[in-house]
């Protein structure tokens, strides 16, 4: 085990020192409050500001930010997402030639925030609004494999290749944190498969999961394997998003 | 993806989108697919109300930083580059040094109203259609003309730099065609035909200046720039993409047009930006409307015969949401008004009728003011984001009826792009009141995608229209949900709310912009 990290414990003697000033502080202020050097000061407040936790009210003073009562809440509003990864999901769609979804984990299902249609001029219905039970989906998968909630007692069963025990899953789930993706064949619909990457923020969370579906003859080979090309440009629009958003994970 | 790989297919199309509230670069290749993107907005100036202004300086610093960014982001060099392509927020007046290339005076925006007084002045017994004959437009402020003439009749000194070409004029399109093809240094001052149509200054039928206008809007031939056509090499780039072919410029809506492959006569689109246009491509013939539609050009590829459009033009939509969010603090960023607009049923009984700078097409009401109406102690925030979102959609009902009586025709379904088309609520609305489905392209940045397209025809990196319009491919569809009688009250009570903002500004003296 290593030891405490100093600067976390800086940052976090600055947020409860902001947090119990009930006014804004100075650099100068806060420096002297915690016996840190000016530059040291600033550069941790400056951090704080950058995700967040602390605002710079016209004055230049720093304050503990309001939204730092909202540490539970979802990171990023679903509709603000969607205007963040609209232009590659679009690409991702037409690199593929398949439909494209991003997702957010909402109740334990996954909310598809968007949907592109498969380009070839079809008829398709927006699908936007509506959820897909995540544990039969490569969507749902990448979204569980980061949740705090671990799956547990026995899944339902879409099709007789979903996974329906919770261990199983999790041993999945485990594998899909590992190569950063995920992949559903035929676990959801017959003849359908799925594959999806993690859209992370800038502090490395996953916010969201961008994937491609469609038929599984055109997604997978006869081993069930993604075809080449597919995972390569999910995982590329995935963190094209996430860079959109802050995330520097490249 | 093998055809990708020959070697004739490599390379990139740079498209520079500058419009009125940030700059865009983004990197296109053969297949037409988005490969990079970086964005940066600039600072709005209101220093009275009803002015705006731009500093054009800061618009090139960031037009020179952001191409490099998005270069970077797939390691392309000037050499990867074939072509750049331009397409800028339209009727926004440049003047500058031509030594120094330095800026003489703020750019006046499209949406500034400080030229209220002076078209008031030149319409004249005439009317506003003193020059529609000529030019296709209105004398209203939303030209740029006007603009022009302004400021060189607050300036003498100005005036006579102007007429020893010492000033140079334009609109957002030269400045940046001028700058990146060596500025002072021998830079060349052109503006596209479609940019100039939007002037008032332009003759629609020779696509030249008109030495009827120019007299009566007292601007100098020598300031202006050269016309040329909105898709053919201009020039070389001597800085940002040293050596890349500067292959296009279009006014952002003509852009969008071209993006949308609307290169028949009745194909239409709708752009939802800060304002929205709907514009539909008329062919080759001048099409007048008497429904208060602009006529304007389309676009012009090399030494083709023009082709023009039809636009109805709405001031305030995508503006509308920002001002919820800078001016009033109801959330913090502008995809947020869909989550806000969905804590509620309907829109409570609230209408929200922006004219914040008049009413544009079909209504043409300069002296129209904003409201707010049907108020009640039941009506909360989340109405209000919800009657925002609904004035998007029954402005664009009022621009398709009157395009509908133009053209004889009934738009069987509404082609739409531009960034509001992230907002799903606002789509659904939109198919809901127009009773019509609306479709999104498969690139929804299609003013980007509309100048990489021009700039790609002109320099043989795609052969012709017909290539491009095999890559237009459907990325999402709403279809009309609602109840008629539902639609109809909604509609009846829009019309009534619009009427309330006329004659707001009764006199010049009740008009804080000329006070």
């Amino acid at each position: 085990m290593p030891g405490p990290i100093q600067s976390i414990e800086r940052a976090a003697a600055v947020l409860r020192l902001l947090s119990g000033a009930g006014q804004g502080l100075g650099v100068v202020d806060v420096g002297n409050a915690l016996g840190l050097a000016k530059t040291t000061a600033h550069g941790i407040l400056r951090t704080l500001v950058d995700v967040g936790f602390v605002e710079q009210d016209e004055a230049g003073d720093y304050r503990a930010s309001p939204g730092l009562a909202d540490l539970g809440r979802p990171r990023i509003d679903a509709n603000d997402l969607r205007a963040h990864a609209v232009n590659w999901t679009d690409s991702l769609a037409s690199r593929t030639g398949e439909s494209v979804k991003l997702a957010t984990l909402v109740d334990g299902r996954a909310l598809v925030v968007h949907h592109v249609f498969r380009p070839d001029d079809s008829a398709q219905e927006l699908l936007t609004g509506t959820s897909l039970p995540a544990h039969a989906c490569a969507l749902g998968k990448v979204l569980l494999a980061s949740a705090p909630v671990r799956p547990r007692g026995r899944l339902s069963a879409l099709t007789a290749r979903t996974t329906v025990d919770a261990a199983a899953l999790r041993r999945t789930l485990a594998a899909v944190r590992e190569q950063g993706w995920a992949l559903d064949v035929e676990e959801l619909a017959e003849g359908a498969a799925g594959i999806a990457a993690p859209v992370r923020d800038r502090g490395g969370l996953v916010v969201g999961a961008v994937g491609i579906d469609g038929d599984a003859d055109r997604l997978v080979d006869t081993r069930g394997r993604p075809r080449a090309g597919l995972v390569p440009a999910v995982c590329q629009a995935a963190r094209s998003i996430s860079r959109g958003l802050g995330s520097r994970a490249d | 993806m093998s055809d990708e790989r020959r070697a004739e297919h490599r390379g990139y199309v740079v498209a520079i989108d500058q419009g009125t509230t940030s700059t865009r670069c983004i990197l296109f290749d053969h297949a037409g697919r988005l490969v990079a993107v970086a964005q940066r907005e600039h600072r709005q100036h209101y220093p009275r109300p009803g002015w705006v202004e731009h500093d054009a300086a800061e618009i090139w610093r960031n037009v020179a930083r952001l191409v490099p960014q998005a270069m970077a982001q797939v390691e392309a060099t000037p050499a990867d580059v074939v072509a750049v392509g331009i397409a800028n927020q339209r009727e926004t007046v440049v003047a500058w040094d031509r030594r120094t290339g330095d800026p003489v005076s703020p750019a006046v925006v499209w949406q500034d109203t400080r030229t209220a007084d002076l078209v008031t002045e030149l319409a004249g017994a005439a009317g506003p259609d003193r020059f529609a004959d000529v030019c296709g437009l209105p004398l209203t402020t939303y030209f740029a003309g006007p603009r022009m003439t302004w400021l060189l009749r607050r300036d003498p000194g100005l005036r006579r730099r102007a007429e020893a070409g010492d000033v140079l004029f334009g609109t957002i399109d030269s400045w940046l065609v001028w700058n990146l093809t060596g500025g002072p240094d021998g830079g060349h001052h052109v503006t596209d035909v479609t940019n100039a149509s939007r002037t008032m200054l332009m003759d629609l039928r020779t696509l030249d200046w008109s030495a009827q206008l120019l007299a009566a809007f007292e601007v100098p031939r020598a300031a202006l720039p050269r016309i040329v056509a909105s898709s053919e090499v201009y020039g070389t780039a001597r800085s940002v993409v040293p050596g890349a072919r500067i292959a296009a410029a279009l006014g952002d809506q003509q852009a969008a047009l071209f993006g949308q492959t609307c290169f028949s006569p009745g194909e239409a689109k709708c752009t939802y930006g800060t304002g929205s246009f709907l514009l539909m491509n008329t062919g080759t013939e001048i099409t007048r409307s008497s429904h208060g539609l602009l006529t304007t050009v389309a676009h012009r590829i090399g030494d083709e015969p023009p082709s023009y459009a039809l636009e109805g033009s709405i001031a305030v939509t995508g503006a509308l949401v920002q001002w919820l969010r800078d001016n009033l603090g109801l959330i913090s960023t502008a995809p947020e008004v869909e989550t806000l607009a969905r804590t509620v049923e309907d829109n409570g009984g609230c209408y929200f009728v922006p004219a914040f700078s008049g009413l544009f097409a079909p209504h043409w009401r300069a002296e129209a003011r904003g409201l707010i109406i049907g108020l009640t102690s039941f009506v909360t925030k989340g109405h209000i984001a919800r009657a925002a979102l609904e004035s998007t959609a029954w402005q664009t009902r009022e621009v398709v009826e009157a395009m509908d009586a133009d053209s004889n025709l009934r738009l069987a379904s509404l082609r739409v792009d531009g960034g509001m088309t992230s907002n799903n609520l606002l789509m659904q609305t939109l198919a809901d009141v127009l009773d019509a489905p609306v479709v999104r392209p498969m690139v929804s940045e299609t003013v980007s995608l509309g100048a990489a397209y021009a700039a790609g025809l002109a320099v043989g990196f795609w052969p012709d229209t017909e290539a491009l319009r095999r890559r237009w491919h459907r990325a999402g569809q709403w279809e009309p949900t609602m109840d008629p009688a539902e639609r109809e009250r909604g509609w009846e009570d829009w019309q009534q709310a619009v009427q309330r903002t006329f004659g707001w500004i009764r006199t010049p003296t009740t008009d804080p912009t000329t006070r």
